[in-house]
This record gives C-alpha cells, sequence and structure tokens, in this order.
C-alpha cells in the first residue's frame, strides 16, 4: 500500500462531551480507519456521524381549535440526516385537531423512516 | 380585596417553581403557585429541541415534554395554582400581592416565599448598539416564543447576535421553517453555548460563524436592511477599517441573561455580582424565610440543574417550617464566599458555620476559557483546603461540586473561603 493512498476523508469534531475532540476519518486503500478520539464513545459517534448520521426532528404542526395554534412535536426515533427537509415538508401540510395528550402520535411511519411523529405536550381545546 | 394564606407561596410556575411546589406539597404542606401566563410551564415550554432531561429522567426529552411530567404531578397532587397572575409586591413580613382579571388585587399570607421568578433576556439597549430604531430587532427568546409557539415568522433574513444556546438553536429552527440565516456573530474569539449546538444548529446547514466581531451599526429606518458588524480589539473595542455589510430584515440578538429580581431588591433582600439574590447553603435569602431558585438565582445551562436546585430550596423551606418559623432569629457566623482568579462567581455567597459538617453544594463559572486547570478552595490563611484538576473550563459550563467543610478541615476562625481557577503548575514545567 502506498503512502498516496492514505487521505483523511473527513473531520468529526465530537459532540459526546465538552472535550470536542477532531477524529479524522482517514481511507487506507480500501478501509476507513478513525483517528484522534480519546474514548470508545466517541469513536462510536465518529462511525455513527461516518457512515449514516441521524437526528431527532423537533418542530411544530398546525392545530385545530387548540388553546395555542401549534403544538410542538418529535420524531420518536433519530431519522436520517439527508432526509430532515422532506420530513419537515410533509409536517408542514399536516394540521391535526385539539385536544392532543403528551405522546399522541400524529404521523405514523413519517416517509417510512421507521420513526412516528408524536406530540410533546397536551394541547387542550380552545 | 381578597386574602388568602398558604404555608408555602411559590412565585413563578416555570421549571423551578413546579419541582419547589412539588417537593414541599409531597411533605404534607399548603403551597401555592402563581404564574404570570395564561399556562403552568414557562420558558422550557418554548424550548421544543431535544437534550432535557438526562440527569432528571435519564432520556432525552424535549423542553415540553420535559415539564409537562412536572405540570401532570401538580395536578395528581391537586396543587392550588393562579394563572394570569402578576406578582406585584412581596414584603419582609412575607406577604405576597398579586394582580389578577378575576379578582384584582388579591393578597396571601405566607410563612414562607419561594422566589422561581426566572431571568430575561438582555436587549439591545444593554449592548448599546448605534442606529435607528427600525422594526425587526428581536431577542431570540422572543423569536423563539413566536415561531413556536404563537406561529408567526418575525423575518425572512436574519443576522444573530451572540452564540449561545439560544441563538444556535434558533438558527437551526428558523432555517427548518425556511428562512435563511445570514450568520451568527460573535464578539468573543470562542463560541459561548454548548460544541453540540455549534455542530448540529450551524455546522449541519453551513451557517457561517463569525468570531471576535460585533453589530456595530443597524441600517434601515421603517425596517431594519442590514447590519454593519467590525472586528474587535481584545478589549471589545472596534477595529477601523473591518466593517462588512451584511443585508438582512431581521436581526436576533442572544446576547445573555439577566435573573429577574425586582421584586426581591423591594423586598429588601440582598443582591450579589451575578444578578440574583445573596443567598446561604440552605438557598436563603437575606430575608429570614425567603428562599430562591432557578434562573432567578443564577442562570443555569440546563434544565435538569434548576429542577435539582429547586428540590433543595423546597426541601429547604420545609426544614425552615419545622424548626425555625416563628422563633426569635439568631445572628450566625458565617464563611463569606469569594470569588478569586478566573471565577466570575459563586453560589452560596455565605455559609453559615453551624453547617460546617453538611455537604455543601457549591456552583460557579470561570470568567475565560482555559485548558489543564486546577480548583481550588482556600480558607482565609491560604491554606488549600480542597483541590481538583479539571481539563477544559469555559464561562457557558457550570461547575458543581459538594465540599464537606469540616472534613476539608476548615479554619473554623477564617471569615471566608476563596474559590479560585488556576493554571496548573506541572503544565508550566512542562512547557519551559
Amino acid at each position: 500500500m502506498s503512502e498516496s493512498s492514505v487521505s483523511v476523508v473527513k473531520v468529526i469534531r465530537c459532540i459526546v462531551c465538552p472535550t470536542g475532540c477532531q477524529i479524522q476519518a482517514i481511507s487506507k486503500g480500501s478501509d476507513i480507519v478513525f483517528e484522534g478520539y480519546a474514548c470508545e464513545r466517541g469513536l462510536e459517534y465518529a462511525k455513527q456521524e461516518f457512515y449514516e448520521p441521524k437526528r431527532i426532528l423537533t418542530t411544530t404542526i398546525r392545530v385545530e381549535d387548540g388553546f395555542l395554534p401549534l403544538i410542538p412535536v418529535r420524531t420518536d426515533k433519530p431519522i436520517l440526516k439527508d432526509r430532515l427537509r422532506e420530513a419537515l415538508n410533509e409536517i408542514a401540510k399536516t394540521v391535526v385537531k385539539a385536544p392532543v395528550k403528551m405522546g399522541d402520535i400524529l404521523i405514523e411511519n413519517i416517509l417510512d423512516l421507521d420513526s412516528n411523529l408524536i406530540a410533546s405536550r397536551d394541547l387542550v381545546k380552545k | 380585596m381578597k386574602k388568602y394564606k398558604s404555608d408555602v407561596v411559590v412565585i413563578g410556575a416555570g421549571a423551578a417553581g413546579l419541582a419547589a411546589a412539588i417537593e414541599v406539597k409531597k411533605a404534607g404542606l399548603e403551597v401555592l403557585l402563581i404564574e404570570r401566563d395564561k399556562e403552568l410551564g414557562g420558558i422550557t415550554l418554548q424550548c421544543i429541541h431535544n437534550g432535557f432531561g438526562l440527569k432528571e429522567f435519564e432520556e432525552e426529552l424535549t423542553g415540553p415534554e420535559y415539564v409537562q411530567r412536572f405540570i401532570n404531578q401538580v395536578k395528581e397532587l391537586k396543587i392550588p395554582y393562579l394563572l394570569d397572575s402578576m406578582v406585584i409586591e412581596i414584603t419582609k413580613e412575607k406577604l405576597v400581592y398579586a394582580v389578577n382579571r378575576n379578582e384584582g388585587l388579591i393578597e396571601i399570607k405566607a410563612k414562607t416565599i419561594i422566589l422561581a421568578m426566572g431571568c430575561r433576556e438582555k436587549t439591545r439597549g444593554a449592548i448599546n448598539i448605534p442606529g435607528f430604531r427600525p422594526a425587526g430587532i428581536y431577542t431570540a427568546g422572543q423569536a423563539q416564543r413566536f415561531v413556536n409557539i404563537e406561529g408567526y415568522l418575525p423575518g425572512n433574513t436574519y443576522v444573530i447576535l451572540g452564540s449561545g444556546d439560544i441563538g444556535m438553536i434558533m438558527a437551526r429552527r428558523l432555517t427548518w421553517e425556511g428562512c435563511k440565516v445570514k450568520a451568527v456573530v460573535e464578539i468573543q474569539s470562542y463560541v459561548s453555548g454548548l460544541l453540540r449546538n455549534q455542530v448540529q444548529c450551524l455546522e449541519d446547514y453551513d451557517i457561517p460563524l463569525i468570531t471576535g466581531f460585533t453589530v456595530t451599526k443597524i441600517h434601515g429606518h421603517e425596517r431594519i436592511k442590514g447590519v454593519t458588524i467590525s472586528k474587535v480589539s481584545r478589549n471589545f473595542d472596534r477595529i477601523i477599517g473591518s466593517d462588512k455589510f451584511i443585508e438582512c430584515d431581521t436581526l436576533l440578538l442572544s446576547v445573555g441573561l439577566i435573573p429577574e429580581n425586582e421584586l426581591t431588591l423591594e423586598a429588601g433582600a440582598e443582591i450579589s455580582q451575578n444578578g440574583g439574590p445573596l443567598v446561604d447553603e440552605n438557598l436563603e435569602t437575606t430575608i429570614d424565610g425567603i428562599f430562591a431558585c432557578g434562573n432567578v438565582l443564577q442562570v443555569h445551562d440546563l434544565v435538569d440543574m434548576v429542577t435539582a436546585e429547586a428540590k433543595r430550596a423546597g426541601k429547604n423551606a420545609i426544614e425552615y417550617l419545622d424548626t425555625r418559623y416563628g422563633k426569635e432569629l439568631k445572628k450566625q457566623k458565617t464563611f463569606k464566599c469569594i470569588s478569586g482568579e478566573n471565577v466570575g462567581y459563586v453560589k452560596p455567597d455565605v455559609i453559615n458555620k453551624e453547617d460546617i459538617a453538611k455537604d455543601i453544594h457549591f456552583t460557579f463559572r470561570v470568567k475565560y476559557p482555559a485548558r489543564r486547570v486546577l480548583i481550588q478552595f482556600k480558607d482565609e490563611n491560604n491554606n488549600v483546603i480542597y483541590s481538583r484538576k479539571k481539563i477544559y473550563v469555559i464561562p457557558s459550563e457550570m461547575i458543581e461540586l459538594n465540599l464537606n467543610l469540616e472534613e476539608a478541615n476548615v479554619n473554623p476562625k477564617s471569615k471566608s473561603i476563596t474559590i479560585e481557577v488556576i493554571p496548573r503548575p506541572e503544565v508550566l514545567i512542562e512547557e519551559d
């Protein structure tokens, strides 16, 4: 394996703790290795961020007849980062009716991402 | 005027007030919660992002979910509360005056009061930005309320001044709602919020973070048309020739929080250097039987820390009623806690010497970031009674620790304890 086939493909700033290690994803031939992490949790995080970054989506949905015009919602599992925009567009089209209870599923299996959109609070009728 | 009585009155039904009231009620005492908003929950309700509850519930929740759990408990325990009710005065005698639409002016006679009014945001006036006063300038929390609770957007293109957590979280929130955030501008050379928010709210969406700059001019008459930002020197003076114009129709300010203590001051309690009331290790203010907890006492990093502090205030109020209420005041000998090198403030401000054998919960913040430091507690004679290493300290991270002064061999005659955060000596040697 020649020296030239070794290159840093991505630098991931670890957010697991305030130390904030700069973890490098390095391509060595056909392998990816990670360097610069100080703990196992950091390595786990870097792998997830490199191969399949996911985020919990937290936003609001419009409500009809509610005490407030909106209800805060979140996905019950992290969803692929690349699909956040699409999920937000889907949510923007949705209107729910009060009353709503915390934990109620407001959109089931959103975009088939294996995650439900759930209410983050109770919301009574107007 | 309608008159009420309660063993304990809690002012403010946000995260702190709810937890304190629950603690008191569970001990079988009467408690009344007073809230100025139209529902229980406080500011945590508008913090719809996740990251709450990891300490308190060992799971990750959004702000509304976190606070809903406490609201549910208040209802299960049948704790009485007044909504839409503004406390306008409290007195040393522990009379609480409030106004609301249904009853007008009311008086509540309390045996003890827990202050839990939270904090408010610094505004444009606090940082003196020159220019006209056009529409389109908001504090970040105000914009957060508009977007997450009221359901409208304050503008289309944004500049956010200040890299605190609320500012960065709003940058992502507005991007998600289809707005354009042109930049987050930070006067310090470092980000003041959590790294996690810098990565997940700014870097994820390629929002530029400009450190060492501040807004020096606001453009526009009717509506803001843009801002001039300028590089600043170490003393935060504008560096001539470094101006840059950024077009925007909205400026959000995320430039710090101030504990909201008008009531506390008027009651005659002493306020300490951090803007919160001066308290002892029981979270008791300088007025006998009036306690403080949550952001009205000191601005916390996490709501979980607020909850923990509020529970302590609740417990201490119960103990006060059990052991000291109605008895003659004893003049206590105290240790004064002094902020030494690189320490911005310390809570508690004083420690009663009769509690020397108890574990004291200290919270403090550094003034500037530093690596490889030593946290040291010294008594009056400069004897080190406690020391601990820490890899990294930053003003945005509150430091918490428990210390038993007797076990630490403090000189009981010492009048003060100084807390300092200094470079580790061995590092200096290594670097030579």
